[in-house]
């Protein structure tokens, strides 16, 4: 399902964070976002997801996402992930995903104990391969496998948008290409969106890369058409155009 | 049924043991008349530990909701004892001798004990709606709990006329027909305190193993998150607020005929802290925690009083300051400890499976904790 973002504006007292961004977000395909700090992606997540005000709109399915209250949104099929992995962490990854597979559930089952491993969780476990630590204190997961974990109650509640904020970010080299891979996964029957830092991770796995700078878009394209961009390079990698380049030699 | 979920069932049927075959055996009629007046702070604990130790809300005033069952079960006994059309003997003494139009519906026992449960629910699902969707929370929600429990006692202190005013209501005849003065009924209205405040620990163990237990715990620790899974987490704590003010009114309205007397100092801001008091010492967490703390404080209060006069409240300070210092888990985190040493000697426990084990400090490091000690925790 398309999620259409037409005009997309952010206000916090008088500071535009997100001024006049039209996105057009498709399933089938991972969508980057990048962009210098400051530069609104987190912001944007915010919006779509009702953590921050914006006005113009954000339309999917019949819904104008910017009207709704965060958990109507979620409901509505539209999910996120946090930069600071937040996962209950006394409860069990099991439970974790469990609360996350609620939102599929009749209320009047909340007054029932959980039997076993519900299939959609046992599932998920196998995707994000937690399966042997499914009974562990989420608190005792490494930060890779929180994020992990935060991407599974995503795909429990089977979001069809899920706008993930910095994934990877203080993964290990073999965890990145992990997440990298579950990513490409995953995102064939759905909507994912990456906001990323490491411009390496983007060239190995942007389908399509948006870029975000001062609360507008200057670019969109492919990883390698961003990286021709002159406007890019101008504002975004101007100081790290360097390591960029340096990149790209070891690529060729 | 693996032995986690075994220990605290266990530990439950020693209380029952204790409550309801060792003490009516051993304790004269005095004492086993006052167990029976902290089963009625205990019913009002386990609901704090449940808001409280599950639910991460500082419910600081559950005096108003401890008052309202104790003083619409209060009212209903004034007015069965003054007969039928009769006047409760106090307000001949300080008013016009006629009974208020909002006392009338209590004069039907039926209709008290709907009031006794019901209207606690309502006041607290109003307020809970109005605080919860509002996203007031931490030391703001604690600050207002307990002002309007002050607000709640000052009413009654206003009220001479209708609500006994600073006395109370006291000087109870009868309780549903049976007379309060004749030890056997005392000896079953302990009963049924005892009784009840078992069944609401047994309502306890079954909410916290349900889905919504475990939602509950996610909220305590991240109730932004929560919000993000798709659930609104003002709706779930407002269920947990709405049942400990349920219990706490069912403590309140048993402790009437066994106390024999009900005031403003019962339901105020020093009665809302002794509560909470006893849910802090034996564990606001843990599912046996509450009851023991609150049974425990209780008995300290009338031994320490009968030997040091005047002295209690400075031992309850010191034990507050005590438990919060040391032992921020309650004597639950006391068993833990010992479970965790059970580990150390060998016995490996591999099922780790915790279900809103007993928080310390926030920012504390976790550690992960074994089977045994999160058993005993509870």
């Amino acid at each position: 399902m398309t999620l259409t973002v037409n005009d997309l504006r952010v206000e916090f007292d008088g500071f535009v964070a997100i001024d006049g961004v039209s996105l057009t977000l498709e399933p089938g395909r991972l969508h980057f976002l990048i962009g210098p700090n400051g530069a609104g992606k987190t912001t944007l997540v915010d919006a779509l997801t009702g953590l921050a005000k914006g006005s113009g709109e954000a339309r999917y399915r019949t819904r104008d996402l910017l009207a709704l209250a965060s958990h109507r949104i979620t409901r509505l099929g539209v999910g996120r992930t946090f930069q600071t992995a937040t996962v209950f962490e006394e409860l069990s990854v099991l439970q974790n995903l469990d609360i996350a597979a609620g939102v599929h559930r009749a209320r009047w089952r909340l007054m029932l104990p959980r039997r076993g491993t519900p299939e959609q969780v046992a599932e998920v476990l196998e995707t994000v391969g937690l399966t042997k630590l499914a009974d562990r204190p989420a608190g005792v997961l490494s930060h890779g496998q929180k994020q992990w974990l935060e991407i599974g109650m995503l795909l429990v509640q089977d979001s069809s948008v899920m706008l993930l904020d910095e994934p990877v970010a203080g993964m290990s080299a073999e965890e990145r290409e992990e997440t990298g891979e579950l990513l490409r996964r995953i995102s064939p029957e759905r909507t994912v969106v990456v906001i990323e830092h490491d411009m390496d991770f983007v060239r190995r796995f942007a389908d399509i890369v948006t870029v975000l700078h001062a609360g507008k878009v200057i670019a969109e394209g492919t990883a390698a058409a961003i990286r021709e961009d002159a406007e890019v390079q101008r504002v975004y990698l101007g100081d790290t155009v360097a390591a960029v380049t340096e990149t790209t030699g070891e690529d060729a | 049924m693996s032995m986690t979920r075994i220990y605290p069932y266990v530990g439950w049927l020693l209380l029952a043991l204790a409550l309801l075959v060792l003490a009516p055996a051993v304790l004269s009629d005095f004492r086993l008349g006052l167990l029976a007046k902290y089963c009625c702070y205990a019913i009002a604990a386990v609901g704090i530990g449940l808001a409280w130790g599950r639910g991460g809300m500082l419910v600081l005033g559950q005096g108003l909701y401890f008052g309202i069952g104790a003083y619409a079960m209060a009212m209903h006994l004034k007015l069965a004892d003054a007969g039928p059309g009769g006047v409760p003997d106090f307000m001949a003494l300080y008013g016009d001798a006629t009974v208020p139009g909002w006392w009338e519906p209590l004069r039907n026992g039926g209709l008290a004990l709907v009031v006794i449960l019901v209207l606690p629910a309502l006041v607290a699902g109003l307020l809970g709606l109005a605080v919860f969707k509002r996203r007031i929370k931490g030391a703001y929600f604690a600050i207002l709990s307990q002002a309007l429990a002050a607000a709640f006692a000052i009413l009654l202190v206003g009220q001479v006329k209708t609500t006994g005013g600073a006395n109370g209501l006291n000087n109870f005849q009868g309780f549903f027909g049976y007379a309060l003065f004749d030890p056997a009924n005392k000896r079953m209205l302990y009963f049924l305190a005892a009784g009840i405040l078992l069944i609401s620990i047994l309502a306890m163990a079954w909410l916290y193993r349900t889905r919504f237990g475990e939602l509950l715990v996610a909220v305590r620790d991240g109730e932004e998150r929560v919000r993000f899974l798709g659930t609104d987490p003002a709706n779930v704590k407002l269920a947990a607020y709405v049942i400990a003010a349920v219990l706490a009114s069912i403590g309140g309205a048993l402790f009437v005929p066994i106390a024999g007397i009900v005031s403003p100092d019962d339901v105020g801001v020093v009665a809302s802290i002794g509560l909470l008091a006893g849910v802090a010492l034996g564990g606001r967490a843990s599912l046996l925690g509450p009851a023991v703390g609150a049974l425990l404080i209780g008995y300290a209060e009338t031994s320490l009083s009968e030997a040091f006069p005047g002295s209690w409240s400075y031992f309850q300070g010191a034990l507050f300051v005590l438990v919060i210092l040391l032992l921020p888990g309650g004597l639950a985190q006391l068993l833990g400890m010992v479970g965790r040493l059970n580990v150390r000697r060998g016995n490996s426990v591999d099922d780790h499976s915790p279900r809103g084990v007993p928080r310390g400090k926030q920012g504390e490091t976790e550690v992960p904790r074994s089977a045994s000690e999160e058993a005993a925790a509870r």
